[in-house]
């Protein structure tokens, strides 16, 4: 098949997922967010408010777009289509899986594999931040000029610590692209252990997941590090004064920067599309065991129905789920998609994990975050590289 | 391809360079100047030079344009206020300009006479592990030089800094 067509497909099927992600994405943040706090979260639209994203598009395009008069018109409206062109922009970079065959033609999962892919994804997100500032500063408002302000800051400070977190693992793959660094962690210790980076010898670099974790939140503008949008504080932050679409740039721009990140921890430290134990010891039918279970769980619950409408719903969910633990045991869709599903539950664990500390964790204070930043973050990364590269030149 | 995405970039930087000198406000002018070092960076990336340009994005147009917006955000400088002009710059600038523009192209073409025609593509030496080779073998010397000149000047920050909270 021709290469530009083969292209071509590939960015639609992963724009697409991409944009689909997002927007479930927010749903599964209300819906964990409120059974953190004893809540239902969205159950009007569709079963379980599953049509809610749909509904919430709906209600930002028909709302009135508003541009005040006391604006920068020009960095007004450029600000929002930064963000989000930046925050789409590093998922191209990203290798989901091995290399497939579809019609007698041969693809990698991943959209382009750079030399300098790393670099490449550090560089996007640092434009990123031109998005938030400028915002902050166009929209003539104090409090979305303090917004933009503190982001600036925030973003500039972690990127550091973020950046040596980054450095420590490239040392052990030795090799700048992305896809490169997947293939390096492949094979296990004692047949068991994953050579993933964080188990990796001669460093394992657990100290460097850790700190990329949370120089991620914060790069993320996520709590505990939501200063930007301190809504006790900045009313909104930097977009207090968007309406519509644009401030779905920002909300979209938020989501898809954590995907992203959560993305590039999988690959750099998590062994990327590789799975937890060797296929010969059953790995491959992790996902059809996990969705037979889910379909069992939905199932019963279909038959003993809390609500009078899951009884309907719930078996629906149930046979969809069989099927794709079916799906699963065919032997080609295997290979091309078990590891899709070990990318995919990496990244939704670490999701997860995004959410969970957003339920759980109060904000820092500005001070906090920035000593916390210089004086703890900092240091430790620097002495975890100096150490990781000692140990690699001794060793290996 | 190539020549055609080369004019089209190098386009972008010379505007945006007069755009930092024309604008009046600061805020315009740093961005117009990210505008610049970000058209650099495609024209490293289109010599074969992918981690200087990466470096150009996440050094210069990231974290340095970055800072200077903050801190013009941070002072709320207003716009320029445009004074009466002398008489010679109106009337001699744009000759002096070319003249000196002249100068420059003369000089250079007598400093390095032999300097052959670039190609687009030729150059394959550009990835991270060249960069570092180099910098690690035949320019160590200047590499050191230069942390340690970077070093005085964080020192030297630090100590300005301090001054102040006295």
């Amino acid at each position: 098949m021709n290469f530009f067509l083969l292209s071509l497909i590939k960015a639609a099927v992963v724009a697409f997922v991409l944009l689909t992600t997002l927007a479930y994405l927010q749903w599964v943040e209300r819906k964990v967010i409120a059974h953190i706090q004893v809540r239902l979260g969205p159950s009007r639209v569709g079963p379980h408010g599953l049509l809610q994203p749909l509904a919430d598009v709906i209600k930002l395009i028909s709302k009135e777009d508003l541009i005040p008069p006391y604006v920068n018109k020009f960095l007004y409206l450029f600000a929002p289509f930064l963000a989000i062109t930046m925050s789409l922009l590093s998922i191209s970079v990203i290798p989901f899986g091995g290399e497939i065959h579809i019609f007698g033609d041969s693809t990698w999962m991943q959209l382009a594999d750079l030399n300098i892919g790393v670099l490449v994804i550090l560089a996007i997100s640092s434009m990123g931040v031109y998005g938030i500032a400028l915002a902050g500063w166009a929209s003539n408002n104090k409090y979305s000029l303090l917004g933009g302000l503190r982001s600036s800051a925030q973003m500039i400070s972690y990127e550091l610590p973020l950046s040596m977190a980054v450095a420590a693992p490239l040392l052990l793959a030795n090799t700048l692209s992305l896809r490169h660094i997947v293939l390096q962690q492949s094979g296990y210790y004692l047949g068991f252990i994953p050579r993933w980076s964080i188990f990796q010898g001669p460093m394992p670099q657990i100290f460097s997941f850790v700190i990329f974790l949370i120089a991620a939140f914060a790069e993320t503008n996520r709590i505990p590090f939501d200063l930007p949008e301190a809504e006790n504080e900045l009313v909104a932050g930097y977009h207090t004064e968007y309406s519509s679409m644009k401030f779905a740039a920002f909300f979209m721009a938020e989501y898809a920067n954590m995907v992203t990140v959560c993305a590039m921890t999988t690959t750099l430290f998590l062994g990327g599309w590789l799975p937890l134990w060797p296929a010969s010891g059953g790995s491959s039918f992790v996902p059809t065991a996990i969705f037979l279970f889910a379909g069992a769980i939905s199932l019963y619950h279909g038959l003993n129905p809390a609500r009078k409408k899951d009884r309907i719903t719930l078996p629906a969910v149930a046979v969809v789920f069989f099927l794709i633990a079916v799906l699963f045991l065919i032997p080609a869709a295997q290979a091309a998609l078990t590891p899709l599903f070990w990318f995919a539950a990496k990244t939704g664990a670490l999701l997860f994990i995004f959410i969970w500390i957003r339920g759980t964790l109060p904000r820092f204070r500005y001070d906090q975050l920035m000593a916390f930043a210089w004086k703890f973050m900092f240091p430790a990364a620097i002495l975890n590289l100096l150490v990781t590269g000692l140990l690699v030149a001794l060793f290996s | 391809m190539d020549v055609i995405l080369f004019l089209i970039f190098a386009v972008i930087a010379v505007v945006c360079g007069i755009n930092v000198v024309v604008q009046s406000h600061p805020i315009s002018s740093a961005i117009s100047l990210v505008g610049v070092m970000g058209s650099l960076a495609v024209l490293y990336l289109l010599l074969g030079a992918e981690f200087l340009a990466a470096a150009q994005v996440i050094v210069y147009a990231g974290a340095v344009m970055v800072l200077f917006i903050f801190v013009i955000m941070l002072l709320n400088a207003g716009g320029e206020i445009r004074h009466g002009r002398s008489i010679m710059a109106q009337v001699l600038g744009i000759p002096l300009l070319f003249a000196f523009l002249g100068l420059m192209a003369f000089f250079v073409q007598r400093l390095f006479p032999s300097t052959a025609l670039v190609h687009f593509g030729a150059f394959q030496h550009g990835g991270a592990q060249d960069v570092g080779r180099a910098l690690f073998t035949r320019f160590l010397l200047p590499f050191e030089v230069i942390s340690v000149l970077i070093l005085i000047a964080i020192l030297g920050a630090v100590v300005l800094a301090r001054k102040e909270l006295e």
